[in-house]
């Protein structure tokens, strides 16, 4: 199973977990299973025309996965995806 | 609200005057009670906008991950983020909204004058979706 961690502003969306734990063989996979659990959450990551959202990174353990296969990169038992929204702004 | 140790609040405040004329971030990592926020920690990080320090910042989400995880380990949540303004406002810009994706949590900006930190301020993103976020004003209770 995969394990993936829910940021603190998207926990509501998905009954208040902090991970939740999907079967898949790909980030899009884990992403998809994710969001069929929690449909609510799919408004939050992807935008209309189904692309994840620009501001929501995701990383397979420490690695962002623009930079490995984007959403088709692979994962597997004991991987853990964080879904980390960016943090900037400035005056 | 906003609950912070006056050490962990000085400490976000000196991080703006180490940093200025440039803006510091960091992290605020602690619990969520409701309405209540208790700052347990705070996480200095980097400010990877080396393009333009001075007037915008933004944290490498690989930073993030890793204090994420660290927080984990000792019982804590990410709860909010502080940077500073230097020469400006502790007021919320366009851009400090527009860039701003952590509903429920703390942001906190501190105005650092001439190298010196005069003002803090916390501001909550409230809101469902980024059509209808806000940035409203937050009380900020030293313990």
């Amino acid at each position: 199973m995969t394990k993936i961690h829910i940021p603190t502003p998207l926990r509501q969306y998905a009954g208040k977990q902090a991970a939740v734990e999907v079967k898949a063989v790909t980030v899009a996979e884990a992403l998809s299973g994710l969001v069929s659990q929690h449909p609510d959450l799919r408004r939050h990551l992807y935008s209309e025309d189904g692309k994840l959202r620009a501001f929501v990174n995701v990383y397979l353990n420490d690695e962002d996965v623009r930079y490995l296969q984007k959403e088709a990169t692979a994962v597997g038992d004991g991987d853990n995806i964080s879904i980390v929204p960016s943090i900037a702004g400035g005056r | 609200m906003l609950k912070i140790t006056r050490k962990d609040y000085e400490s976000l405040c000196h991080h703006g005057e180490e940093t200025y004329p440039h803006e510091c971030c960091g992290v605020l990592l602690g619990q969520m009670d409701g309405d209540v926020r208790s700052v347990a920690f705070i996480a200095r990080c980097g400010n990877t906008r080396i393009d333009s320090p001075q007037n915008r910042y933004n944290i490498d989400p690989r930073e993030l991950v890793r204090i994420q995880r660290e927080g984990r380990e000792r019982g804590e949540d990410i709860i909010g983020f502080y940077h500073s303004h230097p020469d400006h406002p502790a007021q919320w810009s366009p851009t400090d909204l527009a860039e701003a994706h952590w509903f429920g949590c703390s942001y906190v900006i501190t105005c650092v004058e001439k190298g010196k930190a005069v003002l803090t301020n916390a501001f909550e993103l409230t809101g469902s979706d980024e059509n209808d976020k806000k940035l409203v004003d937050e009380k900020i209770e030293l313990a």
